[in-house]
């Protein structure tokens, strides 16, 4: 039993969904995007919203591992749901965003590293991203109190006067290497399981076109550029612009943190660096991106129609959302406060969130960036190769 | 409020009609039958709009005359057509799609090989309840009041003028003009029994007809304007007709129900017969005449069967096929009388020439002294496993229709009503006497729904 537990009874026949007893959640998640598939290969309307479609015309039939594949590579942007002349209350009742979302969901558990702690997708929620990030300020605040108090002024914004260097290295270096084994470990038993064997990664048309889908996030244009669905049928742009927000404020403070550690072990220069110096640029530039970014996703998350979406992930996707706010408002108060005697006390509750986001990353909605990255480096290639299907004139 | 434009209806054409009306300054309401997730009508099914261009435009490509165009369609419905009419329809549609860009409908390209359709058929993207979502919203935006669940059963007259319609629940609405778009009678199973009437056999044909699209075009206003003496066109049992799985819901299956594999194998009766050329054309030329087809067989049922071979070579359906490993089998699979059904099988396999196949192309692949022969795509069924898929008639919409003329005016004895208009399906029978082309439903939906409007909205304002 992989799955997390089963809400709602699972689906099989093509017509209406259809009860079956013990049928393990992920199948039963996969059959349910077979159905619905069948039914959207004999319509295709949805053909240039986004590159599930083509995909799908690729295919005859919709295993497992073509799911994993098609949901990471849906983007939830549901043009498709409210264009659908077979979406609920159509006894059809097809919704395939919301079947990609349940089986995604899936993916991050069936591929995580180790596998059993895949589980920990079904309960990372917003409670347990703020518990874990509290709990680790505590820790640390702790650790500031048995030096004798917890307000130290004098402190000149030294950090390191607080935590030394080195510990924080040790801490965060460890928990970083463990983070990119545990994803990496988990991209490419994915990769294994969703490629064929002439699909080779040596191929650079289809390398750039993943990544400048990524960069831009193209696929949430809406295939007309007017944007995605949220609420209603309407298209909006602003998700898009908000997980730019998010994702390049999040590059910038990657960035900041980067040319410090280069500051400081090749050019031997220590934090605090100055408010003009190229880290506290960077990272404040980041630090605000990362602030607007969360704030715009989470009001748009809150908005968001459940049909749309796979209700059981609202709280991972929104404990997310929250930790990186945290990190990014913590950050920016740190560095306005930094010379005062709150400092220590801020930089612990700092800490606590980046290591909130740490821990949580490999069992989090953190993943959905390397899942989906893969998928459409899959579809760049696989588009390059010739259509085993040739339904031919239509 | 007084209301200038009363819209009947909530379709592409009743959308058409009160975007246009409202962008000529008329307040307008629209009565929508269905409620809102079921709203738009059988325009909710379409796909695309048969559009005539003399250079390639955006998805479209080459060229497609007004006079290729205009000869399609006298060709598919055997002269049975309207040419002034028919001719105003197709040069809108060499402009229309701009306006339509700008409420918010968008254009995809057409499927990758199926380079005739992507000449003569803009498609839209998300398909037809994409459209009718941008439409309700422009609707919306401009100020447009919709209500749903609102079904109009009569007219009040003052002689041959509107005065106001009476909805289900006796509501009466006054307007100072109004547009009739709400449909054929496709939905009203009781009236389409009538309408065909029984058959040699006894049969009533007609039950045994599957609706595609909507459950609300049940043809009350059609009805009604018929006994209030308005001039009519068309015979009650035309329609746009095709064969789909006989498993299809009986309501809004749509296009997904349809079964392609027609031209690359044999279709035989419930008797095991075969009955027709499956071979005669490419599918999307020949598939509106199947439905008749399969009306006139017994029971009206059919069997297309398939072979192995041509798997993945046609789009694929949505229900499996009945398979089974031998020919026998599969006939006892479906309840035919085996004995009949292998003599027709072994009749067409042996009559089957050698040719090379090419399912895009019209190939040599033939029958020989066979009746009724296969023209194309004709090779044995012998490789296991064999599909058979049941064929029901579909009807998508009926043609009878409010007779009109350019101004999309409602006629009473040959004089046009002042203030009411007619627009889609509710007028289609005009254009439309007997057979079909992909996407011109939607062409004359467009073309009238607009005149309609705008008419409307110049008997409103004149009169304001």
């Amino acid at each position: 039993m992989n799955a997390c537990e089963t809400t709602e009874a699972p689906v099989a026949a093509r017509g209406a969904p259809v009860p079956i007893a013990e049928v393990r959640e992920a199948d039963a998640n996969a059959a349910e995007v077979d159905r619905i598939l069948h039914i959207c290969n004999a319509c295709r309307y949805c053909e240039s919203f986004c590159p599930v479609f083509s995909a799908m015309t690729r295919r005859l039939d919709f295993n497992l591992a073509d799911a994993h594949y098609l949901a990471n590579l849906c983007h939830n942007c549901s043009a498709c749901l409210y264009a659908c002349q077979y979406a609920p209350p159509h006894e059809f009742g097809v919704n395939l965003p919301k079947a990609l979302a349940r089986v995604r969901r899936d993916t991050y558990v069936e591929y995580a590293f180790p596998k059993a702690f895949g589980q920990l997708y079904c309960r990372n929620g917003l409670a347990v991203a703020m518990a874990v990030s509290f709990g680790m300020a505590l820790f640390l605040m702790i650790a500031i109190a048995s030096q004798g108090r917890l307000f130290v002024p004098g402190l000149d914004a030294d950090f390191y006067a607080v935590f030394p260097h080195n510990t924080l290295v040790l801490l965060f270096g460890t928990t970083a290497a463990w983070v990119l084994v545990a994803l990496g470990v988990g991209l490419v038993r994915f990769w294994r399981e969703v490629s064929a064997p002439q699909e080779t990664l040596a191929n650079p048309a289809a390398i750039g076109e993943a990544a400048t889908s990524v960069l831009t996030l193209r696929y949430l244009d809406g295939g007309h550029g007017e944007g995605c669905n949220n609420e209603d049928d309407a298209f909006t742009l602003w998700r898009r612009r908000f997980h730019h927000l998010t994702f390049y404020g999040f590059m910038l403070c990657f960035a900041s943190t980067s040319v410090a550690t280069l500051y400081h072990y090749a050019w031997g220069i220590e934090a605090p660096y100055p408010v003009l110096s190229l880290p506290v640029l960077l990272g404040t530039l980041g630090g605000l991106g990362l602030i607007a970014g969360p704030i715009g996703l989470y009001w748009l998350n809150l908005r968001r129609n459940d049909l749309q979406i796979d209700e059981r992930q609202k709280s991972m996707d929104r404990g997310f959302i929250a930790l990186l706010f945290f990190i990014s408002l913590t950050g920016l108060a740190l560095l306005a406060l930094r010379e005062t005697s709150g400092m220590p006390l801020l930089l612990a509750l700092h800490l606590g969130f980046v290591m909130g986001l740490f821990l949580t990353i490999p069992y989090g909605k953190f993943a959905h960036g390397f899942y989906r990255t893969a998928a459409l480096l899959k579809h760049a290639i696989e588009k390059r190769l010739p259509n085993p299907i040739q339904a031919g004139s239509d | 409020m007084s209301i200038d434009v009363l819209v009947i209806g909530g379709g592409n054409a009743a959308l058409c009609a009160a975007l246009t009306a409202r962008e000529a300054g008329a307040s307008v309401l629209m009565l929508e039958a269905a409620p809102r997730e079921w709203r738009g009508g059988n325009s909710q099914h379409t796909r695309n709009l048969r559009c005539m261009h003399d250079t390639p435009q955006d998805v479209l490509v080459d060229a497609y005359s007004e006079e290729e165009f205009w000869q399609d369609l006298l060709k598919v419905t055997g002269g049975k057509t309207n040419e002034e009419l028919a001719r105003l329809v197709i040069r809108t549609t060499a402009t229309c799609r701009d306006w339509m860009r700008k409420h918010g409908v968008r254009f995809q390209p057409a499927l990758a090989g199926t380079l005739h359709v992507a000449r003569t058929n803009a498609f839209f993207m998300g398909g037809g309840k994409a459209l009718v979502n941008a439409y309700y919203r422009s609707a919306e935006k401009l100020g447009v009041q919709v209500r749903y669940e609102t079904p109009v059963k009569e007219l009040v007259f003052d002689g041959n003028r509107f005065v106001a319609a009476i909805t289900e629940s006796g509501e009466r609405i006054e307007a100072r003009s109004a547009v009739l778009a709400a449909g054929g009678f496709e939905s009203n199973r009781e009236w389409l029994r009538e309408a065909w009437g029984q058959n040699e056999r006894g049969e009533w044909p007609a039950e045994n007809f599957l609706i595609r699209g909507t459950r609300f075009n049940q043809g009350v206003l059609l009805k009604f304007m018929m006994n209030q003496g308005a001039d009519m066109i068309g015979d009650p049992s035309q329609g746009h007709c095709v064969a789909i799985d006989a498993r299809a819901p009986i309501y809004d299956g749509g296009i997904c129900t349809r079964i392609d594999c027609v031209p690359l194998g044999v279709v035989v009766n419930r008797d095991g017969e075969r009955f027709y050329d499956e071979g005669e054309d490419f599918w999307p030329k020949r598939y509106a005449i199947w439905g008749l087809l399969v009306a006139g067989q017994p029971g009206q049922i059919a069997y297309s069967l398939i072979d192995q071979k041509v798997i993945g070579r046609y789009m694929p359906p949505v229900f499996p096929g009945i398979t089974a490993n031998t020919l026998p089998e599969l006939a006892q699979k479906i309840g035919l009388p085996v004995d009949t059904f292998m003599q027709t099988l072994n009749a067409y396999n042996a009559a089957c020439h050698q040719g090379t196949f090419d399912h895009t192309i019209q190939d040599d692949c033939r029958t020989e002294g066979l009746t009724p022969s296969k023209s194309h795509w004709a090779r044995p069924i012998d490789k296991p496993p064999f599909y058979a898929y049941a064929l029901r008639p579909g009807i998508t919409f009926t043609y009878l229709s409010l007779k009109t003329d350019r101004s999309a005016a409602v006629r009473f004895e040959d004089r046009p009503s002042p203030n009411l208009f007619v627009a889609g399906e509710m007028m289609a029978g005009n254009v439309l006497g007997k057979g079909y082309t992909a996407g011109v439903g939607m062409s004359i939906g467009t073309t009238f729904g607009r005149i309609a409007g705008s008419g409307a909205a110049a008997a409103a304002l004149n009169k304001s």
